[in-house]
C-alpha cells in the first residue's frame, strides 16, 4: 500500500490539472504512475487471492493455521 | 514478417497457450498443447540467438511506440543467451512431464497445471526479453504466481506452506524490487533501461539513487536465493512436484541472476557499484554461501533438498563474476549460469525418475537402486561429476573460467574457495552415489524398481549428453558469454 502511494505521490505535479485533454490547460499531472500503480494493485490482489487459497488448503490439510501447530505436526513425521 | 516480431512472439506465444491448454479437457492434449508450443519457442529462441550473435542488437518496438515512451524489448547476447537456456529446458522437460505429472498429480488438476506451466514460461521469458524495467516487474510477478501454485500441487501436504513460505517471501523481494524502481522513476523520470542507464550517471552521487540501487539489490537476492535470502528454496524445491523442480531449479534463479547483471552493469554501471561496498559485501555473502550451503547439503537425508542446497551453493559461485565485474568475471556468471541449469536439470530429471519408481526422494529409499536403475545411475554420476567439476563435463569449465577471474583479480581467497566448494561438493554427490550402488536394496525396492520408462529417461540423458558436449564444445556458451560480458560492460551503447 505505501508503495502505491509513493509513486502516486510522485506524479502529481504543483499546479498541474487532471490529466484528460481540455481546452487553455497546459500543465498536467503525470497519468503514468497512476498507471503503474494499477497494474501493481492487479498483482496485489493475485497474490492475495492466491496467499488466501493457499491458507485455505493448509487448514483443510492441516486442521490449524496456527504456524506452531503445523510446525509440530511436521516435526512428529 | 515473423522474423521481425520474433522477440515479442517468443512471450506472447506462451501467454496466449495458457488460457487454452486450461480449457482442454483433461488428458494428453494439454501436454501435447504445451509441448508443441515449448518447442516452438525453442526454435525461435534459437533464431533469435543466431541473429544476435555478431554482436547485434535487436530493438523491438510493442506496439509500435518509440522508446523511452513505449516498451521496449531490447536483445542483445545476454538476453538471447538466458532465453535460449529457459526454452530449451521448458522444452526438454516438457516430454518428460508426461510420466511425471501423470503419477504425481490427480488428473483433474492437469489441464490447469499445463497452464500453470505456459505462464510460468511466459514470465520466465518475458523477464529476459523486455529492456523496460516496470515491465520486467509485471513478468517477474507472472513468473512468481504460477511458481507458488506449481508448488503447491507437490504430493505432501508440506508442499502447501512450502509454496505460501515461498509466497511470502517472493513477494517481499517483489515489493522491494519495484520500491527501487519507484524512485529510479522518480529521480530519472524513464523507466526504460537504456534510458535510465544514460540518465543515471550525473545522479551518482544522490542518495535516493544509492537507496533505490538497495532496495532492487534485496529484492533480487532474495529471487535468486543469495544467502542469506535463500530460505524459500530448500523447502520449494523439495515438495514441490518433480517436473515443477526442474524447471524452477533450472530457469528461474538463473533469470534472477540475469536481471542482477542487468541492472547492476547495464542500467548502474559498474563505476557505481565499485564506490559502494556493494562488490565487496557480494563477495562475502557468496564464500559464506557457498561454504555453508556445501556443508549443510552433506548433512542431508533427502536427495532432493540436498541438491537444493547444491543450488544454493552454485547460485553463490554465480554471483562471484558480479561481484568481480571483469569481462572474465561476468563470462563466467554466464557460462555457470547455462551450464548449472544442465546440471541441475539432469540430476533431478535422474531423481524424479527414481521418484515415479520407488514414490520417495529419500535417501534411505534409494539405496541399493543402481542395479535396478543402471541408466538413472549413470545420469546421477556424470550430473555429479560435473557438478563438481571434473574435466570433459561442463561444469569444468565454469569452474575453469571462475578460478581465472578469480586469478586476474588476485583475490586468492576466491580461489581457495572455488577449489573448496568443489570437494564438499565430492562429499555430497558421493554420498547419492554410496547409497544407491554400494548399499544393498530392501525388498520393497527390488519389487517395485525397474528402470525408468523410455520417456523420462530420454529428456535426462539429452541433459546429460549436453552436459558432457559443452564440457568440450565451448563455442556457444564461452562464446555468447564473452561477448555478452563485453556488451554488458560497456554499458550504454
Amino acid at each position: 500500500m505505501s508503495v502505491f502511494l509513493l509513486y502516486i505521490s510522485i506524479g502529481n505535479v504543483k499546479g498541474g490539472a487532471t490529466p484528460i485533454i481540455a481546452e487553455g490547460v497546459s500543465l498536467y499531472s503525470n497519468p503514468l504512475p497512476h498507471v503503474l500503480i494499477l497494474t501493481a494493485i492487479v498483482v496485489g490482489v493475485a497474490t492475495t487471492a492466491l496467499g488466501l487459497a493457499l491458507v485455505i488448503r493448509i487448514k483443510e490439510a492441516y486442521g490449524t493455521i496456527e504456524e506452531d501447530d503445523i510446525h509440530n505436526q511436521d516435526q512428529s513425521l | 514478417m515473423i522474423e521481425s516480431h520474433l522477440s515479442l512472439l517468443i512471450v506472447v506465444l506462451p501467454l496466449m497457450t495458457a488460457p487454452f491448454v486450461a480449457v482442454l479437457p483433461n488428458g494428453r492434449l494439454p501436454w501435447f498443447a504445451s509441448m508443441l508450443v515449448s518447442w516452438a519457442i525453442l526454435f525461435m529462441a534459437a533464431m533469435q540467438l543466431i541473429n544476435v550473435s555478431n554482436g547485434n542488437i535487436i530493438s523491438y518496438e510493442l506496439g509500435g511506440w518509440a522508446p523511452p515512451w513505449g516498451i521496449e524489448y531490447r536483445i542483445d547476447s545476454a538476453n538471447a543467451l538466458v532465453s535460449l537456456i529457459v526454452a530449451a529446458i521448458a522444452a526438454v522437460t516438457l516430454p518428460y512431464a508426461l510420466k511425471s505429472v501423470a503419477k504425481e498429480i490427480p488428473t483433474h488438476q492437469h489441464s490447469l497445471f499445463y497452464a500453470a506451466f505456459m505462464l510460468c514460461l511466459t514470465g520466465l521469458l518475458g523477464i529476459a526479453q523486455t529492456g523496460d524495467i516496470f515491465n520486467l516487474f509485471v513478468f517477474l510477478e507472472i513468473s512468481s504466481l504460477s511458481s507458488y501454485a506449481l508448488i503447491s500441487l507437490g504430493r505432501q501436504r508440506q508442499a502447501l506452506t512450502a509454496s505460501y513460505q515461498y509466497l511470502i517471501m517472493g513477494t517481499i523481494g517483489a515489493t522491494f524490487f519495484i520500491i527501487g524502481v519507484g524512485l529510479l522513476y522518480a529521480m530519472t523520470g524513464t523507466l526504460n533501461m537504456m534510458d535510465l542507464a544514460q540518465r543515471l550517471p550525473e545522479l551518482y552521487e544522490h542518495r535516493t539513487i544509492h537507496t533505490a540501487f538497495a532496495f532492487i539489490m534485496v529484492g533480487f537476492a532474495l529471487k535468486l536465493a543469495l544467502f542469506p535470502l535463500h530460505l524459500w528454496l530448500p523447502n520449494a524445491y523439495t515438495y514441490a512436484p518433480s517436473v515443477v523442480t526442474i524447471f524452477l531449479a533450472a530457469t528461474a534463479t538463473k533469470v534472477a541472476v540475469y536481471v542482477m547483471l542487468r541492472v547492476v552493469f547495464s542500467v548502474f554501471g559498474f563505476s557505481f557499484i565499485e564506490n559502494t561496498p556493494a562488490d565487496e559485501l557480494f563477495l562475502l555473502l557468496c564464500v559464506m554461501g557457498i561454504v555453508m550451503m556445501s556443508f549443510y547439503a552433506i548433512y542431508q537425508q533427502d536427495s532432493k533438498r540436498l541438491l537444493a542446497y547444491s543450488s544454493v551453493a552454485q547460485i553463490g559461485y554465480m554471483m562471484i563474476g558480479i561481484g568481480f565485474g571483469t569481462v572474465l568475471g561476468i563470462t563466467a556468471t554466464l557460462v555457470h549460469l547455462f551450464n548449472h541449469a544442465l546440471m541441475k536439470g539432469a540430476l533431478f530429471m535422474a531423481i524424479g525418475a527414481i521418484i515415479y519408481r520407488v514414490g520417495s526422494s529419500r535417501l534411505e529409499h534409494m539405496q541399493g537402486l543402481a542395479k535396478h536403475m543402471p541408466w538413472t545411475f549413470m545420469a546421477i554420476v556424470i550430473g555429479g561429476l560435473s557438478l563438481i567439476g571434473v574435466p570433459g563435463t561442463a561444469g569444468f569449465i565454469s569452474k575453469w573460467y571462475l578460478i581465472l577471474a578469480a586469478i586476474e583479480k588476485q583475490h586468492w581467497l576466491i580461489v581457495g574457495v572455488i577449489l573448496l566448494g568443489s570437494l564438499l561438493a565430492v562429499i555430497y554427490v558421493w554420498k547419492l552415489v554410496e547409497v544407491m550402488y554400494f548399499k544393498p536394496a530392501s525388498e520393497s525396492a527390488i519389487a517395485t524398481a525397474k528402470e525408468a520408462p523410455a520417456l523420462l529417461l530420454i529428456p535426462t540423458w539429452i541433459l546429460v549428453i549436453a552436459n558432457i558436449y559443452f564440457g568440450f564444445d565451448t563455442e556457444l556458451t564461452v562464446g555468447t558469454a564473452e561477448q555478452a560480458a563485453k556488451l554488458l560492460l560497456q554499458g550504454i551503447n
